[in-house]
This record gives C-alpha cells, structure tokens and sequence, in this order.
C-alpha cells in the first residue's frame, strides 16, 4: 500500500491539484483533505499547498492557522505527523507556531516568478532524504510575501542545528530573490517532520511543464519516510 | 430621559487596536512610501512606517473589553514574531 499523503484545500488554496499530482508521480496516493473538516483521513503525512488561504487577508496564513484542519494537523505534527508547508503552507505553518520566523512582504515590493536555483542545506528530514546535503536544485518560486525572517537567535540556532532545508543560491543570473534573513528558503523543526519551504517542488515534477523533475525528491523522500516515522511514532 | 432599553442593555466599548510591524523589522511598504513621498512634494519625511489599525465594538465593561482585545490581538490580529500592538478606548 503506497503511502497515503493528504493535500489540504483552503478557500484560496491554489496549488492543492498539482501538489495531489506530485504525490502520484512519486507514486503516492494523494488524498485531499478539506479545510472545514475536523479529519485526517488516516493519511501518513500532510501537504498544506501554496495559494492564497482566506485571500490573504490579515497577515498570509493567519486565518487559515484557525481552519478546522489546522486542530488535527498542529496536533499530529506534534506527535510526529511528518508535514510539508509550501510557500502559503510555509506561512500557515509559521502562524501556527510549528516553524520559527515568519514570511513578510519580499523586500524589493514585486511579486517574483522565476525558477530558482537552491542548495540543499538538510538532506536528512522526512521529505529531504532523496537529495544530498548541497545539491543544487531548480525549482519555481513565485510569492510576494516570501521573506523569510527570525530574530538572530533563532537564526543562530537554526543554522547551528541544521535546520535550514534549503537556502537562495544567488548567482549574477538570479539575484537575491526577496530579501530573506540568510538567504533561507526553508527551514524544519527539531525532528525533522514538519518542512516548510517557499519555492514550489510540486511544479518541478516532470519536464513538460516545469524547469526539470528537481522536485520530485520531496514527494519521493516522503514516501521512503513514511513506514519509518510510522513506526517510531 | 434614558429609554428603559438604554437602562438594561449591556455596557458597549469601542476599543481600537493598533499594530505595528516591530522597530528592528524591515517594513518594505513603509520604504515604499517614504521613496513615493518626495516625488510628490513632500520632503524631508525622514521615515514612515506602516501599521494596522482595528476598531472593534464590544458588549462587556470597559476592563473586560480590552482584557478581551489583547487577547485579540495575542492569538490572531497581532503576530508576536513581527508586530507589536496597543489597545486603547476609542476617543
């Protein structure tokens, strides 16, 4: 039975559909899961998919934090329910209290779109594993509120205990692409279990419609992480 | 003459809460509007910095309501890791 990973639909929720089809071509069983429902479906692990939750009003992911949904996942996650926030989810994880920091506005104002070149900072979390520390990745990030800020202690400890997922690769092609503290794309919790990450894996599954299949890593990682974070939980 | 209605209806507060993105944050809107302001004539604005600012009507004593307004603010309208907030009564 491959694992059975949810996909989390807010109001807004723009990505949902191609994170469920990531999970397929990683050969997954996706499983939507809905906003309004108090019920995880029994899934191994959870995907909150980038968009737009509740239009974004108030600050991104502040009122998506208070979703019925978010109960079931802020308890699993804390019992060891391996959980992907993506750009949106990033931020509704951070309004959750699972991951440190929060996203602001990108510092130079303009909502970005571009595919953007990463370096693997944790290959060890449960959806990290298919890379290697360091790797170079190309994935697309499209966000306006995408910088990512702590205060320097968290900053500190963060890097100090690895969890910083992934960071910006800046070159003369790719400019720092909004301003976040160190260059952070992504960042874990002490386990390892809940990632949150503002560039988008799910659009880079296939060579068809994204830059190359770089993403693909995430959704396979999980699906390795499953029996084994099953089996410690 | 006070309508007995008046008389027997629960206390009303208007309670504002203001929040603001923390000094030592970067507030690019802020920058955005300070670098607008001298094209329009406006000089000398050293800087501006962009805030929230919610006003509220709430049925419960003066105490109560801005007991209940922090707590507002704590749990959803405020960000602790960013923002800094200020309840006050309205007027």
């Amino acid at each position: 039975m491959p694992g059975r990973i949810g996909v989390v639909t807010f109001p807004g929720s723009l990505d949902d559909r191609d994170a469920r089809r990531a999970v397929r071509r990683a050969g997954g069983t996706p499983v939507a899961l809905w906003h309004a429902e108090e019920d995880l479906h029994g899934v191994d692990a959870v995907i909150l998919p980038g968009g737009f939750s509740y239009g974004d009003y108030l600050r991104c992911g502040a009122i998506a934090r208070f979703a019925p949904i978010m109960r079931v996942v802020v308890d699993g996650a804390r019992d060891g329910l391996p959980v992907l926030g993506i750009c949106n989810g990033f931020q509704i994880l951070c309004e959750a209290h699972l991951l440190p920091g929060a996203l602001i506005r990108n510092v130079g104002r303009r909502f970005g779109c571009v595919d953007q070149p990463l370096i693997v900072g944790n290959a060890a979390t449960a959806w990290t594993s298919a890379y290697t520390s360091g790797q170079r990745i190309v994935v697309p990030l499209k966000n306006g509120e995408g910088c990512y800020l702590a205060d320097e202690r968290v900053l500190d400890e963060l890097e100090a205990t690895g969890r910083v997922v992934a960071r910006y690769a800046a070159d003369d092609e790719h400019p720092d692409p909004n301003g976040s503290a160190r260059a952070i794309a992504g960042v874990c919790n002490p386990d390892g279990t809940v990632v949150g990450l503002m560039p988008h894996p799910e659009h880079a599954v296939e060579a068809l419609t994204g830059p190359g299949q770089d993403g693909l890593g995430f959704f396979t990682s999980i699906l390795g992480a499953v029996p084994g974070v099953l089996a410690g939980r | 003459m006070r309508s007995r209605v008046d008389r027997y209806s629960p206390p009303v507060v208007r309670v504002v809460v203001e929040v603001m993105p923390k000094p030592e944050i970067l507030d690019p809107q802020g920058q955005a509007i300070a670098r607008a302001l001298p094209g329009l004539g406006f000089t000398g604005v050293g800087a501006v910095r962009q805030g929230k600012r919610f006003e509220m009507v709430i049925e419960a004593t003066e105490d109560e309501a801005l007991r209940q307004a922090a707590a507002m603010a704590e749990t959803l309208l405020a960000n602790p890791v960013i923002e800094d907030f200020r309840v006050h009564r309205q007027g």
